[in-house]
Parts: C-alpha cells; structure tokens; sequence
C-alpha cells in the first residue's frame, strides 16, 4: 500500500460482510485522504453472503465481485485471521485508529424461550445455515435427519431457505457449493414432512415473495397450506396496491390447492405460537398455541427455529440488549446518549437483522458520512496501525491478505470444478490456512 | 430473471433504488433510470425502495408493461452508471402525489 501521509486519516472497519465493504467503500470514495484496514476473524471475507446465502442461490452470490472491486481500491487492506476483542482490545483498536466501524453482524439467534430447547433435536435454524454453508466454528455441528418430520418455527426468508434445503434431494443440492459435509448427510434425509409454522397469517408472513416462489420448482416435494387456522379469502389483498403482497398471497392460494403427489411434502401453518418442546431423552413433538388458546401437538424429530437473530457483544462496546445491536445513535456507538468518541457501527449490528444486501450499502454510506463529518477534530492517536500489525505478528496463527484470500478462492473453485460445483469450501481453519501454501 | 424499471420512474427520479443497490446496476439519462439485466442479481432491494412503485420483477409485469425489459436492457448499454444519489427531478412529488402513492 501507499506509504501513508502525516495527515491521512487511517480507519479500521471490523467485519468483512456486506455492510464493512460498503462502509469502506464509501469512505474511500469520499476524496478524504484515508486508508481502510478491514480485519476479519476468518482467514475467508463476505461475511454472510459466504455464510449466510442459501447454496442454491449462486446469483445473490455474484455480489462478491463488487467486494473484490472495493479490495482493490487504493488504500484499501484486509487483515484476516485476527478476532477483536481477543487478539486485539477494541481500545487498542481505538488507540491505532482515528476511527473503528464495527461491522460484525449479527451472528447469535435468538431463543424462543420455551421449556425443552435444549433438547436433542432442536436446533435454530442459524445454525443450521451455518452448518450447511461451512462455517469453521459450526462445521462440526451434527442433525439428525433421520426422523420423518422437521418443523420449521418462523415466516421469514432464512426460515424458507432451511425449509427448501431439508425438501431438496441430494441431486438438486449437489451442483451448488453446499458444505460436503452436509450434503453427505442430506443426502441420507429421511425427513419426508416440514412444517413450516408461524404465529401470524398469510398477509403477516415476513418472507418474501421470491423466495416463496422457489417451491415452485422443488422436484421431490410438494407445498401446501394447512387451512386451520386460516381462511381462503385471506388469500385475497385488500387492495392491488402491494404487488408484494399480492403475489405472495397468490403464491399461498396456488398452494393450498396443491394435490400431494411427490415424496416429500413441505406444509404451511399459520397462527400457531410454540409453548413447549417435548421428549423424554430427545424431541418428540412441539405444543404449539393456537389463537384461540387451544393447544396442538405435532410430532417431530427436527425443530429449527428462526425467530430472529442479534449481534454478539463485543467487550468494550457498549451492548443494547433490547435492540440486540451495539448500543449506538445513528451509527454513532453512544451510551445513553452520550457518544464515544472515534467508535462507529453499520449494518446488522447498528439496525438489527434486516432489508437485503443492498440495504447494507445506504447504511454504510450513512456510516462513513457520520465518521467524515467527526474525523476533522480528531483526537491525537498514541499508536499507529503499522505499529499494532507488528504486535499482532506475535498473537496470531497468521495475518491473512487479500492475495491469500485469493489463493485460497481459487484452490476451492479448484476443489469444486472436479466435482461440478462452484467452490467446493474449506471448512477449517487450518485447511484454509494450508491451501494459502500450497 | 432480473428487475426493470417502469414508466413510474419518468419525471419523478428519485434514484432511492441507486443507494440500496448492491452491485452499481442503474443507469440513468435525464428522465429516468434503468436497471442492466446482465448485473442485477435479483436480490430484489430496489423494489420496495421506489417510492413511485416503478420497479418489478420482470415475471411480476403486467402485459402492458413487458416492453420494459427490452428498453432497460437497451437503454443500460448507452446510459452511463449511476452510483450515487441524484437530487430528484422537479415536479417528482407533485407526481409522486398524482399516483397516489
């Protein structure tokens, strides 16, 4: 990189998702003099569009060449394989930068909070995302599919994507760059039934209207609408002004129509609230309540709830646990109104858990607009980023570069093009770190 | 598939689409922007950000309206890119009330 000028501006964005790139992307096409270091706990970025994104969307996927564009702008670097808060404090982080974004997301889901979640067999469906798509820290998670029926708990998209990937078989799953692990164990899915259960109905159901549309094309699993609960003229918009809506309520209608023809059968129920998980050594079935207070069990061996997710704390950050986001006033980390000074957020972890990757772009510009606007009083730094990454040569396994990423990037295509899928993953670490040398 | 942008988008402008767009797809001539199918990726963020309503799917467009696709496809091949906000034309409210929306 550039050798860096006395008064150029160095800023440290943490996270390597939608939102840190757009941030960085911002800032360094203001015309500021400014470098971005960009660190990331992985030695892989994008965040959640490597992590999160179901497998069986490559499309969405192709985002990642718009972060490579902002890689490669001047002044721009991503230090990898380096955990804020652990291997750096984040006032050490403060002390090297003139400004810190946090851009970590929001990685943890959220609990329904009802007796028996900890049984064996109920999972969120976080982490079966996770799992699926090759997260080093969830790689080694197991599910247990061979039980007839999976519910399902929660009407937003990551609750279809789950849904969708448990009514894929194993050769629609196999051309995309799932985890191997996962489509190993998919592939011996016994599931044959998944619910899909939300406590509002058809017009209050968070998904949208594309990814509804994706049962469409299932080859091994029909999509019907359980009508208890539910009555067909809520199929029918109140008015024409929601072309979201309306094509999702259509969407429904074609479905409660469906006849059940193929193995496998993925059912829609509205207005039920979970108030329990039972079993007696595993998951045996979910009581759920109904509207008008009844109660109704289904029998399952698979739950995966999707009820929300909230950003991990980090230490030194001051947490809002009622929002699940770091406690800040329009990407400003502030306690009780009371801003501290140098220390941003963007994305997930200043708004919570919403809008599509492109809403992470407005709120990253927002972002850099608030660091610009505050970096001309600066206060004086004691340290300088140079001088912190020579320390952390001492504290890490490896700093990870762009080029490296790209190194590893190319041996999982690699990896992936003798099995005809677009990247076969490394799902650990030292894998990733392994392939940089090779 | 892709998006496309519609005749709602005519003397209104607002560009809201361009700062929710992930990979830098709209083009944009004087009096309305254009999505290029050959970028979109389908992540759908500019729909529901049109506050005129301009922007569908292309599946989700009313026979009258098909011809959308073609002039989005041609006219993102001699517009430049448009990669930040644009103030909206005038008379984009009044507009904007006129559609009801």
């Amino acid at each position: 990189m550039t050798a860096s000028a006395a008064n150029e501006n160095r800023i440290a964005v943490v996270g390597s998702g939608p939102s840190g790139f757009y941030t960085a992307e911002a800032l360094l096409r203001s015309g500021v003099p400014l470098t971005v270091d960009m660190f990331e706990r992985l030695p892989v970025p994008y965040g959640l569009v490597r992590f999160g994104v179901a497998p069986d969307h490559p499309k969405l996927k192709q985002v990642t060449t718009a972060f490579d564009r902002i890689a490669a702008m001047p002044g721009f670097r991503f230090i990898g394989g380096v955990t804020i808060g652990d291997d750096v404090t984040i006032d050490e982080l403060r002390e090297a930068y003139d400004a810190v974004v946090l851009a970590t997301g929001a990685e943890l889901s959220r609990a329904l909070d009802v007796p028996g979640e900890t049984l064996p067999g109920s999972h969120t469906a976080g982490d079966f995302v996770a799992w699926y798509n090759g997260h080093p820290q969830f790689a080694d998670l197991r599910f247990d599919l061979h039980h007839e029926t999976a519910i399902v708990i929660g009407h937003g998209n990551v609750a279809l994507d789950v849904a969708r990937i448990l009514a894929k078989t194993a050769d629609e799953l196999r051309p995309t760059d799932i985890a191997r692990h996962a489509l190993d164990v998919l592939a011996e899915s016994r599931i044959r039934e998944i619910h899909v259960v939300g406590r509002g109905g058809p017009a209050q159901a968070r998904f949208t209207a594309k990814e509804l549309r994706d049962f469409l094309e299932l080859n091994a699993c029909d999509t019907c609408v359980d009508m208890r609960n539910v009555s067909s003229d809520e199929f029918e918009p109140r008015s024409s002004a929601d072309p979201e809506l309306t094509e999702k309520l259509s969407l429904l209608r074609a479905f409660s129509r469906t006849s059940v023809t193929k193995p496998r059968r993925c059912v829609f129920r509205f207005r039920l609230s979970p108030v329990a998980l039972n079993g007696r050594d595993r998951l045996e079935a979910i009581a759920f309540r109904q509207e008008a207070g009844a109660i109704e069990d289904i029998a399952c061996g698979l739950s995966l709830s999707s009820v929300g997710r909230k950003t991990t704390p980090v230490a030194g950050v001051p947490y809002d646990a009622h929002r699940g986001v770091h406690a800040n006033v329009d990407g400003r980390v502030a306690v009780d109104g009371s801003v501290i000074e140098g220390l941003y957020v963007c994305g997930w972890s200043k708004r919570g858990p919403n809008g599509t990757i492109g809403t992470n772009r407005g709120c990253g510009i927002a972002t850099a607009e608030a660091v610009l606007a505050d970096i001309t009083h600066r206060r004086p730094r004691s340290d300088t980023p140079d001088a912190l990454l020579a320390r952390l040569t001492g504290r890490v396994a490896r700093i990870v570069s762009y080029p490296d990423w790209r190194t590893i990037d190319a041996a999982e295509k690699r990896r992936g093009a003798v099995l005809g899928k677009p990247r076969e993953k490394f799902v650990t670490i030292p894998d990733m770190l392994a392939a940089m040398d090779a | 598939m892709t998006y496309v942008v519609t005749d709602n988008c005519r003397g209104c402008r607002y560009t809201e689409c361009v700062t929710v767009c992930p990979v830098e797809c709209f083009h944009v001539d004087d009096t309305m922007t254009y999505i290029d199918p050959e970028n979109c990726i389908d992540c759908g963020g500019c729909a529901p950000a049109c506050p005129v309503g301009a922007i569908e799917p292309d599946y989700r467009l009313a026979a009258d309206k098909k011809y959308w696709i073609d002039v989005n496809r041609k006219r993102a091949t001699e517009t430049p890119v448009i990669s930040a906000r644009l103030p909206a034309l005038p008379g984009a409210d009044e507009r904007r009330q006129a559609l009801g929306r």
